[in-house]
């Protein structure tokens, strides 16, 4: 579904992020990706969605170089996606309308996702008057309204309280997301990372040129937080975090 | 501010003009009652008409330096090298006080509407320039993305995310402006013109010493500026719901 080849990458007058870098992952696979503070996390999902462009190498994905962004790409940022101006209906409308989708059917498909995501008694509400969770709930809305075959989240719930953040880290799964389309998910969060990431790749210090990949069958499942092999996972990947924090490349 | 505060104050202001009418008891400050009548008599007579011309002069600058003032500023708060370039002229030009120019503007455009306009325009058109060029530049990036992720051109990004991130900048730059655009206006009418309230107040009243009279077009051109205040209120409110939550 993706492939990463040798890409190169630094912003202008910045030093190089990522160096020949190489990834892949397989159609229908969720992807946490985690590393050190300022390390290249959210670059490499902008490189994923089309929003910057490598200087060297290519990103494809499902075969076609991505140049620009993919209408098949769905994006959830921390905090900052949603429309301020929009009340929560015409944000999660927003890309059907930018696509052209007409009434009656934009309006049966949002009604549906925030039906779905439980935000249905606040779509008249603008984002500011939401909660945290609320707010990114329609994020997704907004995103899944697209049906999108390949899901980025770049730290989508880290600006929220613990509990509303498993709340919507469990809504992820219940929603099945993992099941029905590819998913990378950037995080600092190890414990997210090991309940939403069935594969998970510690990325080093820049510039990067490879990174480890940590293989995690059992996330996805809602109790998998209360089981031994998930703190087995957290301490291995917390592991692998310090020694490539330190050691430079994975 | 609520009706009842807006009444409270507007009639605190009426009883201290009467109390200030009855203190110097002169022709040269006649009290509301009496301006409020000459007022009401004057409409018909052509003070209507005067009012009309200098709200159709004011409008239409607005609307001229809008139009063009908004969509340089969205371009200079998109593209960053225009910006570079434009920084130096706009940071020379806005502060020059813009009516000294009124003569040349006169001896190139004549003494008719044009020359009126363009003055009030030019005013208003630094200041929208200025606040639209920052709001557009000052749009977060992760906005941007996560539009542009939705499928979004450089169309859609301007009319979904830049006009609407704009326009409560656009509505205070104006609304800061119109005392600023009517006190022009006043001056711009004050000579080589038989239309306006300007030249209502100065020719009509103060000229003739018709002291109700000249009070009358005072009082239609505070109006005047007062109407202009609360239509770009009730714009604010209609098409920025979100900024009233904050306040």
């Amino acid at each position: 579904m993706i492939r990463v080849e040798n890409v190169s990458f630094a912003y202008p007058g910045k030093e190089v992020i990522f160096q020949r870098f190489s990834w892949q992952v397989e159609k229908g696979e969720s992807w946490a990706i985690i590393g050190p503070s300022g390390c290249g996390k959210t670059t490499l999902l902008y490189l994923l969605a089309g929003l910057r462009l490598p200087q060297e190498g290519a990103v494809l994905v499902n075969g076609q170089m991505v140049r620009r962004p993919r209408r098949q790409t769905g994006l959830i940022l921390q905090d900052y996606g949603l429309l301020p101006w929009a009340t929560v209906h015409q944000n999660t409308a927003l890309g059907l309308t930018i696509r052209g989708v007409r009434e009656p059917q934009r309006q049966a498909i949002v009604t549906q996702w925030l039906a779905r995501l439980d935000i249905a008694d606040v779509s008249a509400q603008y984002p500011s008057q939401l909660s945290g969770g609320q707010r990114q709930r329609a994020a997704v809305a907004r995103t899944l309204a697209l049906e999108p075959d390949l899901l980025l989240m770049d730290e989508p719930f880290s600006s929220l309280d613990a509990l509303t953040r498993e709340g919507l880290q469990n809504m992820v799964v219940e929603l099945g997301i993992e099941s029905i389309l590819t998913s990378v998910l950037v995080t600092h969060s190890i414990e997210e990372a090991v309940f939403l990431g069935k594969h998970i790749l510690v990325l080093p210090l820049s510039p990067i040129t490879q990174g480890t990949v940590i293989d995690n069958p059992l996330a996805g499942q809602l109790r998998y937080r209360d089981q031994p092999e998930f703190y087995r996972t957290c301490e291995r990947v917390r592991q692998t975090v310090e020694r490539v924090g330190h050691d430079g490349q994975g | 501010m609520g009706k009842a505060e807006g009444a409270l104050a507007a009639l605190s202001l009426f009883l201290a003009w009467q109390v200030a009418a009855l203190a110097v008891q002169a022709p040269v400050l006649p009290g509301p009652l009496a301006v409020l009548t000459a007022f009401v008599q004057a409409l018909p007579r052509g003070l209507l008409w005067h009012t009309a011309v200098s709200a159709w002069r004011v409008v239409a600058s607005i609307l001229i330096a809008v139009g063009l003032a908004a969509p340089i500023g969205l371009v200079l708060g998109q593209i960053k090298r225009l910006d570079v370039m434009a920084a130096p002229l706009i940071y020379i030009t806005y502060p020059i006080p813009k009516i000294v120019l009124l003569p040349i503007v006169l001896l190139f455009l004549g003494i008719g509407e044009s020359s009126k306009v363009f003055i009030i325009a030019l005013i208003l058109f630094f200041q929208v320039l200025v606040v639209v060029r920052d709001a557009s530049s000052g749009v977060r990036p992760e906005l941007i993305y996560s539009v542009r992720s939705l499928g979004a051109r450089r169309r859609q990004l301007l009319r979904y995310v830049y006009l609407p991130a704009c326009l409560p900048a656009i509505l205070t730059a104006l609304r800061v402006s119109t005392g600023t655009a009517v006190a022009v206006l006043f001056f711009a009418e004050s000579f080589a013109t038989n239309s306006g309230l300007g030249y209502y107040i100065l020719v009509e009243g103060w000229g003739r010493l018709a002291y109700p009279e000249m009070y009358s077009g005072v009082l239609a051109m505070s109006l005047l500026g007062f109407t202009i205040y609360l239509a770009l209120d009730w714009l604010e409110r209609r098409l920025c719901g979100w900024v009233q939550l904050g306040k």
